[in-house]
């Protein structure tokens, strides 16, 4: 019989639970984070801190500037055109936040059930998210011409009169709305599809047995269960809305007059057009706090959302 | 003769120093009528700033003759219009922008370009015969165009190279169905829109830019036609005064009940579109749109337009003038090589193949009495008559102050509210209010 015995440096050895209580480690993997660390500081730490520093400052490329304090924000609250255009994002926000997700949501329990083609229907129905925004609106503002835009020829086709589309300061924003429904229902039908797939069946079988119809169960088991993956979209959706400037800048560059200026078309006025980086900083501070409020509100209802909650 | 050299007399060293003192005079004069050094440079390289447009496309195309001509290499890059203003003014504004040559509008940078310091005068390298050939004949160039690119203190710092005059497209076959005649005066274009007006068949009686900021040189214009700009002499606002009225009421009239719908944000190019379909009567824009209108595969009224010069106004007759011009960058070390470059780009030939290839008008008056060119043009006889006689009565289309961009916002978005019904003398009080302030930091800044 062989004795076997374990080294004497190995026996003594604290075991490893031991040994992390004893001793911290913790400074020695700073070092590690270090490159990390420099990026992030480089990318994101710096910009932000410049831009709170330059919206304290009166500059406009060329000239000198001059520190004026929150000088920026108090110019910006009496500005007519700045407030206009926080209430067009928040029109435009809403309508392309919505729509598509209802949509998206419908067209997922469509492309749930098994039918023909289903395959080829559902690849056909994703095309539009892959196409390049700005050739999307490029495209959509040949079809929005009033007089030669094939979108009024299709509306005389069924004996409706033309509208002005885009080039109305009543319809621009629910027509950009629509160009965005168009583009991004599909990526919600995919993220709520995903979450269908992965339902269990034990629910609607009991369901079935107690007698439910279509909508008991759509109400009652699919539209809890599926929650978390809407919110998942709505979250997407919103910040793709709140960002959106592309499609916007193509087809109307923010009119007609200021009836489509949101806040990053004014954004892009104040800083590229006119260089008043000063007040444009002050805008990107606003927006900023914005968004990190909505994303702070949308990701607390995300956390409520979830099955486990 | 052999002892006259080995023993000179008085008389001839005084004749030899003579020789000697009067030599360099006698070379230099040889030289100036030696043909002109295009290799002085030969070995440089010079980077170039352009928008990109035909123009430019031109330019990019003629690079190869002028390095085989001057042995200078050229790296061009063209920029959509926008970003490539974007560029200029950032890179100038940095002090060491990374291109020698940079091409810019006019008519919405040459304040700028003046405060910022960012292009050299022209004025000593015209004047250098070492430095600028002798047919390139300066001279030739348009009164007007030069003035327009002269700064205030007289420097040129760029050669006006393109220039846009405003005059208005009109459908021949409208206007002679209807027995219609081209108006005479500003006031007579809105009662032939009117006469042309055919909502039903839909065909719009007028077209012009209802975009805000584009829509701005419409009534520039037609404020023109009151023998006044937009700015005194003395850089003050006239834009609430009632000549701007008088035509921010003509713009409304002429936008809102003869115009198609829609009208409000339509650019220049939803305008051509209509206009090339033969679905407006007259278009009032710039003449460097003119090219598509004759083109069969775009146009549905080839061989139908007619090209009228702006009607006179009340008080007086000019044509909105707007150009682009070339300059070198004050930063560049490269200023000779660079200047070789501009001039080659704007000789006669190059300004020629300009008007040639449909590609706009150019600075030259030259150009425009080429009669091969005029003989050989897809465009008629009435196209150039109109170029010649525009830029006879031509007149800055736009306000010559630094914050033009801004201006154009302001007051485009008052045009805009008018063509849906606003009140123009309240519109031109609140814009001429909102922008006040923002001219007078321009100006002390």
């Amino acid at each position: 019989m062989t004795s076997t015995s374990l080294p004497a440096s190995l026996a003594n050895a604290a075991p490893p639970g031991a040994a992390a209580a004893s001793q911290d480690f913790t400074p020695r993997y700073w070092l590690f984070s270090l490159p990390a660390v420099l990026v992030i500081a480089a990318v994101i730490v710096f910009p932000w801190l410049f831009t709170l520093y330059m919206s304290g400052q009166d500059w406009k490329i060329g000239g000198g500037a001059e520190f004026v304090g929150l000088g920026n924000f108090a110019a910006l609250a009496k500005d007519q055109r700045f407030i206009e255009s926080m209430g067009h994002t928040a029109y435009f926000t809403i309508l392309a936040v919505v729509l598509p997700i209802v949509f998206g949501t419908a067209a997922a329990l469509v492309f749930h059930r098994e039918f023909p083609f289903r395959g080829l229907l559902r690849t056909i129905f994703v095309m539009p998210m892959m196409a390049t925004p700005v050739a999307v609106a490029l495209v959509w503002t040949m079809m929005f011409h009033p007089q030669l835009g094939v979108l009024n020829y299709l509306l005389s086709l069924v004996g409706i009169g033309p509208s002005a589309w885009v080039y109305d300061p009543n319809t621009v924003i629910p027509t950009l709305v629509m160009v965005e429904v168009w583009h991004w229902t599909p990526l919600v039908m995919l993220i709520v599809l995903g979450g269908l797939a992965g339902l269990p069946r034990e629910p609607y079988e009991s369901a079935l047995i107690d007698g439910a119809n279509d909508w008991h169960m759509f109400r009652h088991i699919t539209l809890p269960l599926v929650w978390p993956f809407i919110m998942v979209a709505i979250v997407i959706r919103t910040i793709d809305a709140l960002k959106a400037f592309d499609t916007i800048f193509v087809i109307t560059q923010g009119g007609p007059g200021t009836a489509s200026e949101t806040l990053n078309i004014f954004l892009y006025l104040q800083a590229f057009q006119f260089y008043k980086i000063g007040y444009a900083s002050a805008v990107v501070v606003i927006f900023f706090v914005i968004i990190i409020m909505l994303s702070l509100l949308l990701l607390y209802a995300r956390q409520k959302s979830k099955w486990n909650a | 003769m052999t002892d006259q050299i080995l023993k000179p007399t008085r008389r001839a060293l005084l004749g030899g120093a003579a020789v000697a003192i009067a030599s360099p005079l006698v070379l230099r004069e040889s030289h100036a009528q030696a043909p002109f050094n295009w290799k002085r440079f030969a070995g440089q390289s010079i980077d170039v700033l352009l928008v990109k447009n035909p123009r430019s496309d031109l330019m990019q195309a003629a690079e190869k003759e002028f390095t085989e001509l001057t042995g200078i290499k050229v790296s061009a890059e063209q920029v959509p219009e926008q970003q490539q203003r974007q560029k200029a003014v950032i890179e100038f504004a940095s002090g060491k922008p990374s291109f020698d040559v940079s091409g810019i509008s006019l008519h919405v940078q040459k304040r700028m370009a003046a405060k910022g310091k960012w292009f050299e005068n022209l004025e000593p390298f015209l004047k250098d015969a070492s430095l600028t050939a002798p047919d390139f004949d300066f001279a030739d160039f348009g009164a007007g165009p030069v003035a327009y690119a002269r700064q205030a203190d007289g420097a040129l710092d760029t050669i006006p190279f393109f220039v846009d005059y405003w005059m208005i497209y009109y459908n021949k076959e409208l206007f002679d169905a209807k027995g219609v005649a081209y108006p005479k005066t500003m006031e007579e274009i809105a009662t032939v829109a009117a006469k042309l007006h055919d909502p039903a068949k839909g065909v719009a009686g007028f077209v012009s830019r209802g975009l805000k900021n584009a829509n701005v040189p419409v009534w520039t214009s037609l404020l023109l036609g009151q023998g006044v700009e937009t700015t005194s002499a003395d850089g003050k606002l006239l834009t609430d005064t009632p000549e701007a009225i008088w035509a921010g009421e003509l713009y409304k009239k002429l936008n809102k009940d003869t115009g198609p719908q829609g009208a409000v944000g339509f650019n220049w190019n939803e305008c051509q579109t209509t206009f090339m379909q033969g679905r407006a009567a007259m278009w009032l824009d710039g003449i460097g749109f003119a090219t598509p209108l004759e083109d069969p595969s775009k146009s549905r009224i080839v061989g139908k337009v007619g090209y009228g010069v702006t009607p006179p106004g009340p008080k007086a007759h000019h044509a909105g003038m707007f150009a682009d011009g070339i300059g070198i960058s004050r930063g560049s070390s490269k200023k000779e090589a660079a200047w070789l470059y501009i001039q080659f780009m704007t000789n006669k030939k190059n300004q020629i193949a300009m008007l040639k290839a449909g590609a706009g008008a150019p600075g030259r008056s030259s150009a425009y009495l080429d009669q091969e060119t005029i003989s050989q043009s897809k465009f008629g006889k009435q196209y150039f008559e109109c170029l010649l006689n525009s830029a006879k009565i031509a007149r800055a289309g736009l306000p010559q102050i630094v914050p033009v961009t801004e201006f154009r916002d302001v007051f485009g978005v008052g045009l805009t509210n008018m063509i849906g019904g606003a009140d123009v003398a309240t519109e031109l009080k609140k814009a001429t209010e909102t922008f006040a302030p923002v001219l007078a930091k321009s100006e002390q800044g």
